[in-house]
């Protein structure tokens, strides 16, 4: 009996003890040949460094997810080009800990990184900590304005009008009367993509039918990026009769332009220039991307660093401002560009205004 | 020794201090061999990647952080392990845990009680959310013999629509692109407490209440009769039923005990640090407590180590990233620390066997010389 619970006791405390070892036994066999050159600020080969050292913390899906965190990516990269700025990036893991990205915040404040940008409203509560904890460090955060601080700089988008031209082009494609959208995650932030997309089909054709689904729904955040569910979705809408599909669902979204392909239908994409930065076996399916300019908003906040001009508080990049738009890449909406326009002069002059929800 | 792989995979049965011993080592050996391996190959150096890790992770903050995170997994695996001691597999642990978390922190908002009574009532209240939710699965099997791993999918599935629907619709506030229950009024959170010295980051005040769930699992357990009628239905439900241990009963009673306290999983972030449930609220713990569970092999002294060493893994796979090496080489560690330990935990029950085979052969051959026989010696 004693015997039995002394070894548990052990048994858990080697366990315990595990990484420990693991370290030392992982260097003994593989260290000779590697090279133990500083691994940091890996991805900087900027022209004339300007010494401004640039932090960016990505929400799920990082740089790659060919949308909303890419366009964040396009954003950086134009700094590093134009400013000579030195960047590190960091990527939010998928259900882990506020106190994560905390850190991940903290990290780059406190390794001389400023100013340092989050992307993505999940950082709303940290940025707000940490940026109270470094407040000589400049911070921004995308697509949030619910924590306001004089060092935090929010950076906001009216997705709901950018969504209405795409909802418009939708129902002036549509040859069937039937549009669909396929949301991420139902959080308000897709909610406003949905009501903008709606309102735009509607303005064109009032008595169009709207099919809407939802990957998944919060806590579960993986409709982000979950192409097999994207594609799923969009099918069920070609199916029932959709013609033109618009998916505001990050990295769910290659599946959706899938299916478009395999249905003979017409996708809309979103955040980035889709026509651009989608898998080019499926891009010519993409008539429009909605696009969401966060590579603007990033880009123009670590010039105003580099310009000592930075302001705290919101800046909202809606159509007037060009922070939202449509793209024309492939020329697939040359034909409807006239009204396009239209509306968007109406939403810019507040003729229209366009629903949040 | 005839147990089954499966009783000594899910710490049913006692195996030998010589087992329990070397097993752990074999897996840091292996654990470390392949870790390496993969850190080779994906072209990051070895040494270096451990070092930053063990450097960054073994800071004061960093530390605290570690004991935050072993506190949810703790209660997670501790939910998920009194399931397996009675051969159930609570899968729902994670659909009991959002559901219990959402419900109380709306009632936490909504209630207004002098302090010492307010986290006690909003702690019941997750008790019972969780509890009532894993109850269905075991009502469900009792009464109609559903399999529970079936049935506890499929609550998570719904305790999501659910949960989305009460924070969407009924009990969220919006709050820009977020949306939040009201947040808990002073009265009911729970101080953090300096636990790690060298560093402002407190430790969750509920560190206690993990502790506390520890040793009542053990008590429960190893000490009350109730306890042994679970083990004993764990390991032979036929012998349970002959010894007069009424089975059904036993199954709705584990499942509700082990939903009871998967509904403490979010009361250490709901009332030690975000005050609110909202989109941010962490999801998946309850996946992640089946893996520390069966690293721990179900013993509530083996999971604090495995929840301990999980939580480490996790922080330190946030300094990774900075260096460029990719975070989810810690997912693969993770996951080769569990098959490791199971692995070599099996390897060492196996050669132990042999061993005492052999010897005992060897001595009855020595003690039989007069006569010599060779078919007692396995091979």
């Amino acid at each position: 009996m004693l015997r039995n619970r002394f070894g548990k006791v052990v048994a858990g405390a080697a366990a315990g003890a595990m990484l420990l070892a693991a370290a030392a036994c992982g260097g003994g066999d593989t260290t000779e040949g590697a090279p133990s050159a500083a691994p940091a600020d890996g991805a900087s080969s900027a022209p004339a460094a300007s010494g401004v050292k640039v932090g960016l913390a990505y929400d799920i899906g990082g740089r790659g997810d060919q949308s909303f965190n890419d366009s964040a990516a396009a954003g950086l990269d134009k700094a590093v080009a134009e400013l000579g700025v030195e960047i590190n990036e960091l990527e939010a893991g998928n259900g882990e800990a506020e106190s994560a990205k905390e850190e991940r915040l903290r990290l780059l404040a406190s390794g001389g990184f400023n100013p340092v940008i989050a992307v993505g409203f999940a950082y709303s509560a940290s940025v707000a900590k940490v940026a109270a904890e470094f407040p000589d460090v400049k911070f921004a955060i995308v697509d949030d304005e619910a924590n306001k601080l004089p060092n935090v700089s929010n950076l906001v988008f009216a997705e709901e009008q950018g969504s209405f031209l795409v909802g418009a082009a939708a129902a002036l494609k549509s040859t069937k009367g039937n549009v669909g959208f396929v949301g991420g995650v139902e959080v308000p932030l897709i909610k406003k993509f949905q009501a903008g997309f709606e309102a735009g089909a509607k303005a064109v054709k009032p008595d169009i039918k709207i099919q809407a689904k939802y990957l998944t729904q919060p806590p579960d955040f993986s409709g982000f990026g979950d192409p097999a569910k994207g594609k799923t979705a969009a099918e069920g809408m070609f199916d029932a009769g959709a013609d033109v599909v618009y998916q505001a669902a990050g990295g769910s979204g290659a599946g959706v332009f899938e299916a478009a392909k395999a249905a003979g239908g017409m996708a809309i994409g979103v955040d980035s220039d889709q026509a651009k930065t989608a898998d080019p076996t499926v891009a010519d399916v993409i008539i429009t991307s909605m696009l969401k300019k966060v590579d603007v908003a990033v880009f123009d906040f670590i010039k105003s660093f580099t310009t000592n001009s930075v302001v705290a508080g919101s800046k909202v990049y809606d159509l007037k401002a060009g922070g939202v738009d449509y793209s024309t890449t492939g020329g697939k909406v040359d034909d409807i560009k006239a009204q396009l326009d239209e509306y968007k002069a109406k939403i810019s002059s507040g003729e229209i205004t366009v629903p949040k929800e | 020794m005839s147990s089954t792989f499966a009783d000594r995979w899910l710490g049913r049965v006692r195996l030998s201090a010589w087992v329990t011993l070397t097993a752990p080592l074999l897996a840091i050996l292996f654990a470390g061999v392949i870790t390496s391996i993969v850190l080779a190959i994906t072209g990051n150096p070895v040494f270096d990647t451990l070092v930053t890790m063990v450097d960054y992770g073994s800071q004061p903050r960093s530390l605290a952080l570690v004991v935050n995170n072993a506190t949810t997994y703790y209660l997670s695996a501790i939910a998920v392990a009194i399931g397996f001691r009675m051969n159930l597999f609570n899968i729902g642990v994670d659909g009991q845990y959002r559901l219990a978390g959402l419900v109380a922190a709306a009632v936490g908002g909504a209630v207004t009680l002098p302090a010492p009574l307010m986290p006690i009532v909003i702690i019941l209240v997750a008790m019972i959310v969780g509890a009532a939710w894993a109850g269905i699965a075991g009502v469900l099997k009792a009464t109609r013999g559903v399999s529970e791993v079936i049935s506890t999918i499929m609550l998570n599935t719904i305790a999501t629509g659910i949960g989305a629907y009460l924070l969407l619709e009924v009990w969220g506030e919006r709050q820009g692109n977020d949306i939040a229950t009201k947040e808990l009024p002073e009265a009911a959170r729970i101080a953090g407490i300096g636990l790690i010295p060298g560093t402002p980051q407190m430790v969750y005040g509920l560190f206690f209440l993990a502790i506390a769930v520890g040793i009542a699992f053990h008590v429960l357990l190893n000490k009350m009769r109730f306890g042994f009628d679970l083990r004993a239905t764990g390991q032979s439900e036929s012998a349970a039923v002959a010894s007069g241990v009424d089975v059904k009963h036993m199954i709705v009673y584990a499942m509700l005990i082990s939903g009871a306290t998967a509904g403490l999983i979010g009361m250490p972030q709901l009332l030690g640090e975000s005050f609110t449930y909202n989109l941010n609220f962490q999801a998946g713990l309850g996946f992640t407590g089946i893996a520390i569970a069966l690293l721990g092999r179900n013993n509530p002294i083996g999971i604090a180590f495995a929840a301990l060493l999980w939580g480490f893994l996790d922080v330190s796979s946030t300094v990774l990233d900075l260096h460029k090496i990719a975070p989810e080489i810690v997912v693969i560690m993770q996951g080769l620390t569990v098959l490791s330990v199971v692995v070599t935990y099996e390897l060492a029950h196996r050669y132990r066997v042999n061993a005492e085979q052999r010897r005992v052969s060897r001595e009855l051959a020595g003690g039989a010389s007069a006569t010599p026989q060779k078919e007692g010696a396995s091979a």
